[in-house]
């Protein structure tokens, strides 16, 4: 345990240390408490919300497609649902599926980039062919394609997101395998007779990982817009999920005269990945060397 | 040069044939049933069998694999399931109305994204800084499918200025017919002499091509600026500096020059994203382009046609990529 602390000492003091980077930054700072303040609200939404059962298909609609007022903040919906429930609940959804499909990517691009990296050669050379095709779709097309094949729904939107997402890591974590396999411990591993495999899953990912993992939370921000846009298109979540893009859709056939069914739920979207890119901007001026602050 | 430019083509038509692989596998391999989608719901088994024949369905899968390459070269892309019609004669007639909207966003992109992109490295740090990037980060945290809506409500129903949708309004092509040279109905107006309709396929355009042509501002300012910064910080700027050479003499003649290489090619490859960003922006704007195109195709799960719009948005993707990597290898600075 000493020994665990000790080791991460440094890697401690130098998240301190940007962290003290990140906080003299106001903007950032706001970003940073809002997102808090998000993923408490997704974690817990059931207690928050005003009308928990509005997240489902219950319908009042006697109360059809009320303006915002004192008891429905951001007005009703055509079966007469709180959208402010149902916003609410879905920054759940939005941030359990963001996760999801970039954790599947991490899962998918990870592994590939170690084995590119580590191996060289002709193995390097395929996956790197493959990523290079993978990223001459542009995203959401590629997506749009798969799910449409596939059939709608939230996990095939996930799936289909992560499908056309992992290139980047592979790309990222090779370029660090590479500088990684140099070095002094792999060698010596490599001289007592470690397996390939291990010394992969052992030495190599765990060396590389941290500059992958920061540039998967920068993604989150545009996992949510593409999933968004791929419900908009009906696509992703179904019916009666509250998902933020789900409901804009929705929302449509009433648009612009009930304008609070679209414009709220496009209110969550921007604020949440707004403050994901104002979070990753600033963490990548810190992690710059180039632009880093004296 | 020219050879690195020629393998750079050579590997290009490898990633070309990578692409229309992948297609194939996620139009055939993955299970759907495009013969019944071909033949109706209510066909009969004789029917669908006919329809597996016409499709093609029914022979091995690298046999079909094979047919389709040899379609593809022959600029076949399929029969649309809904329509019957070839989907790219089809592409054909949707594209020119999206490149008008992509290029003219891209005209705004880089007339406000670039200038905004130098005010901020100019002034790093400073309020009007903060407000440029805080725009920028904005413009690619917005949901352009919202956008497009929050523009409607605006412009058309707030203040009644804009009309919410259509490329022409019905009106104005009753008494003069729309002319068709180029496909770029702005253009074709322009070249004809119809101003009436010029002005109304102008106020036709502002609302998408202002919506979509966020992403992009934000991505160019965003790009210039940290490209920029960079070299600012090159020790041949303080050299210069340091022999007297005013600020602006140094960012106009020596560092905007060598960062515009790097913004070119962000230019280039944001204009992908753009393509994507278009096809949710269409339907809602009513923009006879591929974006309402792939959007029908999506409801009715018109496989070819999704697949055709895929592969056209791909090669448009590598072809930018390309141009991209020659544009980067013409600086001399690079070292091939």
């Amino acid at each position: 345990m000493n020994n665990l602390i000790q080791t991460l000492r440094p890697r401690i003091e130098s998240f301190r240390e940007s962290l003290y980077l990140l906080a003299r930054n106001k903007l950032s700072l706001i970003a940073l408490i809002v997102l808090v303040l998000l993923v408490l609200a997704a974690i817990f939404a059931n207690v928050l919300i005003p009308y928990p059962q509005d997240i489902a298909d219950a319908s009042h609609i006697e109360i059809k497609l009320q303006p915002p007022s004192a008891e429905h903040w951001m007005g009703t919906d055509e079966l007469g649902r709180d959208i402010f429930s149902r916003v609410v609940y879905g920054a759940r959804v939005s941030l359990r599926s963001a996760l999801g499909a970039v954790g599947l990517s991490l899962l998918i691009g990870i592994p590939l980039g170690a084995i590119a990296g580590s191996f060289g050669g002709w193995v390097d050379n395929v996956i790197m062919r493959l990523t290079d095709i993978f990223l001459s779709f542009p995203p959401l097309l590629l997506a749009i394609a798969m799910v449409a094949i596939m059939g709608s729904g939230l996990n095939n939107a996930i799936l289909a997101i992560s499908l056309s997402w992992w290139p980047w890591y592979t790309r990222l974590l090779r370029g660090q395998a590479i500088s990684v396999k140099e070095r002094k411990f792999v060698q010596a591993a490599e001289t007592i007779g470690t397996s390939r495999l291990k010394i992969i899953f052992k030495h190599i990912i765990p060396n590389c990982i941290s500059p992958v993992i920061v540039q998967a939370s920068m993604d989150i921000g545009g996992v949510i817009l593409t999933l968004a846009g791929l419900s908009f298109l009906g696509l992703g979540a179904q019916l009666p999920t509250p998902e933020w893009g789900l409901m804009i859709s929705m929302g449509r056939t009433y648009f612009p005269d009930k304008w609070w069914y679209c414009i709220f739920p496009g209110v969550a979207i921007f604020i949440t990945v707004l403050c994901f890119n104002l979070l990753g901007d600033a963490i990548r001026e810190i992690l710059d060397p180039k632009t880093r602050k004296k | 040069m020219l050879k690195y430019i020629f393998k750079r083509i050579l590997s290009s038509i490898v990633v070309v044939l990578g692409v229309v692989t992948i297609t194939f596998f996620i139009a055939r391999v993955l299970p759907s049933n495009p013969e019944v989608k071909w033949a109706g719901q209510r066909a009969t088994p004789e029917q669908l069998e006919a329809a597996r024949i016409e499709l093609g369905l029914d022979k091995p899968l690298p046999q079909q694999y094979l047919l389709y390459l040899g379609d593809l070269l022959h600029g076949d892309l399929g029969k649309s399931l809904r329509t019957h019609q070839p989907v790219a004669l089809e592409l054909k007639r949707y594209i020119p109305a999206t490149l008008e909207l992509v290029l003219l966003a891209f005209l705004l992109a880089v007339v406000i994204g670039i200038p905004l992109g130098i005010y901020s490295a100019k002034k790093k740090d400073r309020m009007l800084d903060h407000v440029s990037r805080f725009f920028s980060i904005g413009a690619v945290s917005l949901p352009t499918f919202w956008v497009a809506l929050f523009l409607q409500l605006i412009f058309y129903k707030i203040l009644g200025l804009l009309p919410i949708g259509g490329q022409i309004s019905v009106e104005a092509t009753i008494f003069q017919s729309v002319p068709k040279i180029t496909g770029l109905l702005l253009l074709d107006c322009l070249i004809t002499g119809k101003f009436a309709l010029l002005h109304d396929a102008f106020l036709h355009i502002i609302l998408p091509c202002i919506t979509i042509s966020l992403y992009p501002i934000g991505l160019v300012a965003r790009m210039t600026r940290s490209a920029l910064l960079e070299i600012l910080g090159e020790d041949y700027i303080t050299a210069g500096r340091s022999y007297g050479l005013r600020d602006g003499k140094m960012l106009w003649k020596y560092a905007l020059k060598n960062s515009l290489g790097t913004t070119a090619t962000d230019v280039a490859l944001s204009m992908g994203y753009t393509l994507t960003d278009t096809f949710l922006v269409e339907a809602i704007f009513a923009w006879p382009g591929i974006g309402s195109y792939i959007a029908s195709a999506v409801t009715s799960l018109d496989y070819p046609a999704i697949i055709g719009v895929t592969l056209f948005g791909a090669s448009c993707y590598i072809i930018l990529n390309l141009l991209a990597d020659i544009i980067i290898a013409s600086d001399p600075r690079v070292r091939l």
